[in-house]
């Protein structure tokens, strides 16, 4: 039983972002007979007027749009400014992971940091129960009266992977209504546009909310300065030169911009950013193989797991698939393994590890140990 | 609902309506020659001697306008060209750092786009302009001042400034003052000529009248650049085909409101003072902002100031009780800011962002009151727990 079918009338606030999604997710909690409030996260500093593309998520557009569906579906509606919270808590942690030479994911870091704990603690101080966002995602509440997150009846909309970091006390105040139906992304715009939210035929937004052009490296490069520093292969030989290696991902292929190709002629990979001496190790594919990582900063959704290790499985990027893993907590950190070899494995990014389909816990991946030895 | 918030806007008189809807459904262009535009003319020309009369205007001197804004804008923009155009040296505007948003942006905009410097006049505590802080920004170049504006009773403290003491200053130097007293009508003694202003700025729909139409009263002397280019209404200073209804109806609620004023003010004045009673009683450490004497604010305004509170979580709890209120502060789409007004009295960021004003009109009952006294004490606990996000 999630807590959107609980037969108690609960106050809840709508975190509506004045998507497609969202818009849904408060209609269904307001038609489950909650008493809602819409209110739409005013997260940058400076907004723009217009959304450009399917980008951004906080221009005034947007704000309107969530304005407007809160109107149709006849519930109260506020704009909360926690674009400071939001600069101190993702964007300057996003800047500084790069730094570091780790790919952080800011959407998970949002959920943990912003919407579920700047907004969820100012909802339950003014009184509200529930924050309930547009996400794919399922809590169960079980007969001992804890919480379960599980993925989304569809898979291919599950997005429990940026909830990993939720706690017990998190998901207890969280409300997932989009998460329990089979609902394909058209059946979603349908169900907004047989409820008059003109919002359904807005396009979905992709990317980093706070990059409205997209251009990640530009940014990063505005606020890191750029600094030339050497592309070498495994051996150490220099390939080529590069302009920051804040700029580039483990596991990034395309814009490595090297002169000559490989030996064997094959794609070189991105295997390893070392922000101390600035410099980029590239390599093939193989070598991106990771047999093995820790992980710090667990935080387990609902029980933590028992002691010892047991197998589970992994996804270790939004959309990516999963892996069988076997993890076991050491100290304060998560060490796992993977059954079979898997590729691109970023710092920085969080491991989600899940129990079927129960969400066990996430942790920042800190190290990984590659099947061929990078040099 | 209980409604308290008609500085925002006020319900519509009775006989308000009734002039409007009267004329919604007569034909006629007032700047049409024949039988009907002639009718028209006469309906608006009426109502501008009867605005005229409640203000103690000359009919000459009311231009109608789309409203307060509007007619800020051609009061601050106007006056500044033509003031400029007849002397270059004339680029100086004095003004106060409590005007509203439609004076502050207009005057700001002629500094980044127009060659304006802006001398920012002084305020004590409560937000006042003292006539000797103009003497003083004055003298220090007579010659270069294009205009100065200062508003007649504040909009979101209530404050009200010794206009004719100002505009005297003004008058000795050969300074066109402007103020906007959409705030003021109906509420004080509003009269334009034993003013000493220049232009005045009214707005329809605060006093009872409806949205979308204002008046700037300007004395003849002044021929401000127009804003607005067009037909030649209006003075050729504000061009656009005139809004019969509205402007009957605008008159009608002229009349009401200033041959009340007086019995209005005193009421509304003692219900304003049993609600800043209540809330006190019931929030002990709610510090009332604005001037504290009677006689120097707005008898329909109360503001508050809830130290360790956002505003906008006391909105929230307020409206979801039925109780509407403002923040008192211009919204960045929707989202608040601490409000300049309070800024320039001194007032810390943090404590600025956590007001609420409480505004009166002619609806208003002892019950409004009471309901908000029940609920304040609990609404302003709740939110000093949810903090400063």
């Amino acid at each position: 039983m999630t807590d959107a079918a609980a037969p108690r009338r609960l106050r809840v606030l709508a975190a509506m972002s004045g998507g497609v999604d969202s818009a849904v997710a408060a209609a269904r909690a307001a038609e489950a007979g909650h008493d809602v409030t819409g209110v739409h996260l005013a997260l940058s500093e400076n907004p723009t007027s217009f959304r450009t593309g399917a980008r951004g998520c906080c221009t005034i557009e947007d704000s309107h749009d969530a304005r407007r569906a809160a109107d149709v579906i006849g519930i109260p509606f506020y704009v909360w400014d926690l674009a400071e919270r939001f600069r101190e808590d993702v964007v300057e942690d996003f800047i500084a992971e790069y730094e570091a030479g780790r790919t952080p994911n800011p959407c998970l870091r949002c959920n943990e940091k912003i919407k579920f704990a700047a907004l969820l603690d100012k909802a339950l101080a003014l009184g509200f129960d529930a924050v309930c966002t547009g996400h794919y995602a399922q809590v169960v509440l079980r007969e001992d009266g804890s919480r379960e997150l599980h993925r989304a009846t569809d898979m291919a909309k599950d997005q429990s992977y940026v909830l990993g970091v939720l706690d017990d006390r998190q998901l207890a105040h969280a409300m997932f209504p989009l998460g329990d139906t089979p609902t394909t992304k058209t059946e979603i715009r349908e169900e907004a546009a047989r409820r008059g939210l003109f919002v359904a035929k807005k396009p979905d937004s992709h990317d980093i909310c706070f990059i409205a052009d997209g251009d990640t490296q530009g940014f990063l490069a505005k606020r890191l300065g750029s600094a030339e520093g050497d592309i070498v292969d495994e051996s150490g030989t220099k390939l080529g030169t590069h302009e920051g290696a804040y700029g580039f991902t483990i596991g990034q292929r395309k814009g490595l911009r090297i002169g000559t190709p490989a030996a064997d002629g094959k794609p070189r990979y991105v295997l390893d950013i070392s922000p101390v001496n600035n410099t980029v190790t590239v390599g093939p594919v193989e070598s991106l193989d990771v047999t093995a990582l820790t992980a710090i900063k667990p935080r387990w959704c609902g029980r933590p797991p028992a002691d010892g290790p047991a197998v589970y499985t992994a996804q270790l990027r939004a959309h990516g698939g999963e892996t069988e893993v076997t993890a076991e907590v050491v100290g304060e950190e998560l060490r796992v393994s993977f059954t079979e070899p898997v590729r691109g494995v970023a710092p920085g990014q969080a491991v989600v590890l899940y129990d079927g389909t129960r969400v066990v816990g996430s942790a920042t991946i800190a190290t990984t140990r590659r099947a061929a030895s990078v040099a | 609902m209980v409604y308290l918030d008609h500085a925002a806007t006020t319900p519509m008189l009775p006989e308000a309506v009734q002039a409007m809807t009267a004329q919604l459904t007569v034909t006629g262009n007032a700047s049409s020659l024949h039988a009907a535009g002639r009718r028209a003319r006469r309906t608006v020309e009426e109502a501008r001697e009867s605005l005229a009369a409640s203000l103690g205007a000359r009919p000459s001197e009311v231009v109608f306008t789309a409203g307060g804004t509007e007619a800020d804008n051609l009061a601050v923009k106007g006056l500044y060209w033509s003031r400029r155009a007849a002397d270059p040296a004339r680029t100086r505007i004095l003004v106060s750092p409590v005007e509203h948003h439609a004076v502050l942006d207009a005057v700001e905009w002629l500094a980044e786009q127009e060659g304006a410097t802006v001398d920012w006049l002084p305020v004590d505590q409560y937000g006042r302009v003292h006539a000797e802080a103009l003497r003083e920004a004055i003298a220090r170049n007579p010659a270069d001042v294009a205009l100065a504006t200062v508003m007649w009773a504040n909009n979101e403290i209530g404050t009200v400034q010794p206009i004719r003491e100002l505009a005297e200053v003004a008058r000795e130097f050969a300074i066109p003052l402007h103020a906007d007293a959409v705030q003021a009508v109906g509420q004080l003694d509003v009269d334009f000529a034993a003013s000493g202003l220049a232009a005045m700025t009214v707005s329809g729909h605060k006093i009872g009248g409806p949205y979308g139409i204002g008046a700037l009263l300007l004395g003849r002397e002044h021929a401000p650049v127009p804003v607005l280019h067009g037909g030649g209404q209006e003075r050729h200073v504000r061009s656009g085909t005139l809004d019969t209804p509205a402007i009957a109806a605008f008159a009608a609620a002229g009349r009401h409101a200033v041959a009340h004023r007086e019995e209005f003010a005193r009421e509304i004045g003692t219900l304003r003072d049993d609600l800043i009673k209540a809330v006190k009683a019931a929030a002990p450490d709610a510090v009332l902002g604005g001037d504290p004497d009677p006689a120097g604010r707005l008898p329909a305004n109360a503001h508050f100031t809830f130290p360790g509170c956002e505003g906008d979580s006391l909105l929230l709890l307020l409206d979801a009780q039925g109780i509407a209120c403002s923040t008192g502060s211009a919204c960045t789409a929707g989202v608040a800011q601490p409000s300049h007004v309070l800024l320039a009295t001194g007032m810390s960021q943090d404590l600025a962002r956590g007001t609420l004003r409480f505004s009166l009109g002619h609806t208003s009952t002892a019950q409004d009151v009471a309901a908000l006294a029940e609920v304040i004490g609990p609404v302003v606990e709740r939110a000093r727990g949810a903090g400063l996000s």
